[in-house]
């Protein structure tokens, strides 16, 4: 049988997507299961990030799964030169599959043609995180019932923002999505998103305001604006606070209405909105852990 | 055009590629590798061209391009035009296509992808023709027309 990897949310098919919404529910109600017992597999974070890296690994731990790598690349062989091609066809040699990041683009969809294992991408620099976006499609289908006719408002830097082109992509797939982007100019929702949009008939809109319109929301998606992502600074001061979610701007949201953010936050969700029935933005992060044992045990071929 | 360059430019077997964007002409030549080529070459360039504004022209004696060499061409002067000859007469004239893949010919534009830290053939989908568009197969981001840089 030819392995599967999990690089890009495109190499998913809303098959796959629906098989790990199922399982992640199945994992959610009965989290420890050892359909990885005897297999090893290897975490390399080739640079730090201690909540991906948290998740995928209690995800394994909950499958039995035993774990070797490392959680920064100063701790590796990267330090005196190996190249990345190398490191992987040793790790190969050692484990059943890898869970990788790296802050170079397309270094693990290079690492999936290395390996004769699979391999699951954690995040390659600015380009890919599909477990992520399999979370927040998790979170979504959870707190709404269905993936099909959701009006996603998506809030913040959307011109950088992997997450929700990512997002957009995988919802795309889904019977009458409606987006909704709320973003400075500066950081507006790219072309070749909107181009693909239109080319499969999908309303979206665009706003450079956050007010009421947010009520017509089953999902507000924030992110953070980051400052290097300015070249001028005074714009980045003009905008900075201009999208922050605060308490008194959910009065005429739908009860339904979810929040979520890929964490960390920053400013951009005010600690009033916490206690809200709408914030769900913590139980999202539990949610990542449900979902990485479902796509561990989609590629692995044990679910 | 005057009898001189006439002259210079007849040949008896061979190829011209004609319609060649004025400043893309010595990117043609290198990627052919004409530069070791011990055959009879003659190239002008800032020719006058109704269609690009300013040409470059290539004509090779002896030299009948295939495949691959005709998508390396087709990228970077994606307006060429090739006449084939035969004993001085044009027996085909072809226009060149895009290829649907580009490997190992350019360079990504992405500062940040992996193809320019370690030793990879790039792999690029051609998403447009017209302008140019590469989609890298590593990095996802577009490398369009007036980034094109041959590796």
């Amino acid at each position: 049988m030819e392995k599967r990897d999990l690089i890009s949310i495109t190499d998913f098919s809303k098959a796959d997507y629906l098989r790990i919404m199922e399982l992640a529910a199945e994992f959610e109600a009965n989290p420890n299961q050892e359909l990885l017992k005897n297999k090893v597999v290897a975490t390399l974070f080739f640079e730090p990030s201690t909540r991906t890296r948290l998740s995928f690994e209690t995800a394994i731990n909950r499958l039995s799964g035993r774990i070797i790598g490392f959680s920064d690349s100063s701790s590796s062989s990267v330090v005196k030169g190996e190249t990345l091609h190398d490191t992987i066809r040793m790790v190969s040699n050692y484990a059943d599959m890898i869970v990788m990041r790296h802050p170079l683009e397309g270094s693990a969809r290079y690492a999936s043609e290395v390996a004769s294992i699979p391999v699951i991408n954690a995040g390659d620099g600015a380009n890919q995180h599909p477990s992520q976006t399999l979370l927040d499609m998790y979170s979504i289908k959870k707190t709404q019932g269905s993936l099909d006719n959701i009006n996603i408002f998506m809030v913040g830097d959307l011109k950088y923002g992997r997450t929700v082109h990512s997002l957009l992509m995988a919802m795309s797939e889904f019977e009458n999505p409606i987006f909704n982007f709320i973003a400075p100019p500066e950081l507006a929702m790219p072309d070749e998103y909107k181009r693909f949009l239109k080319s499969k008939n999908i309303r979206y809109f665009e706003h450079t305001q956050f007010t009421d319109i947010i009520s017509e929301a089953d999902i507000i998606y924030m992110t953070r604006v980051q400052k290097e992502r300015f070249t001028d600074p005074i714009e980045y001061e003009k905008v900075k606070n201009v999208y922050i979610l605060k308490k008194k701007m959910l009065k005429n949201t739908k009860p339904t209405m979810k929040i979520l953010h890929p964490l960390p936050r920053v400013n951009e969700i005010h600690p009033d909105v916490d206690a809200s029935p709408h914030a769900y933005y913590f139980t999202q992060a539990l949610n990542g852990v449900f979902t990485r044992e479902a796509i561990i045990s989609h590629i692995m071929g044990v679910k | 055009m005057d009898n001189r360059a006439l002259q210079v430019s007849a040949i008896k077997e061979g190829t011209v590629i004609d319609h060649i964007p004025a400043e893309r002409l010595f990117d043609v030549i290198n990627i052919l590798g004409l530069f070791n080529s011990l055959e009879m070459i003659t190239f002008g360039t800032n020719l006058d061209s109704k269609q690009l504004g300013k040409k470059g022209i290539i004509k090779v004696a002896n030299r009948f391009f295939q495949g691959e060499e005709i998508d390396k061409i087709a990228l970077i002067a994606p307006h060429a035009k090739l006449n084939i000859i035969k004993d001085y007469e044009v027996i085909e004239k072809r226009v060149v296509e895009t290829p649907s893949e580009i490997v190992s010919i350019v360079k990504c534009f992405n500062p940040k992808c992996i193809t320019n830290h370690e030793k990879i053939k790039t792999r690029f989908s051609v998403v447009s023709n017209k302008p140019i568009e590469l989609k890298c197969r590593y990095c996802e981001k577009i490398t369009y027309e007036n980034q094109i840089e041959i590796v």
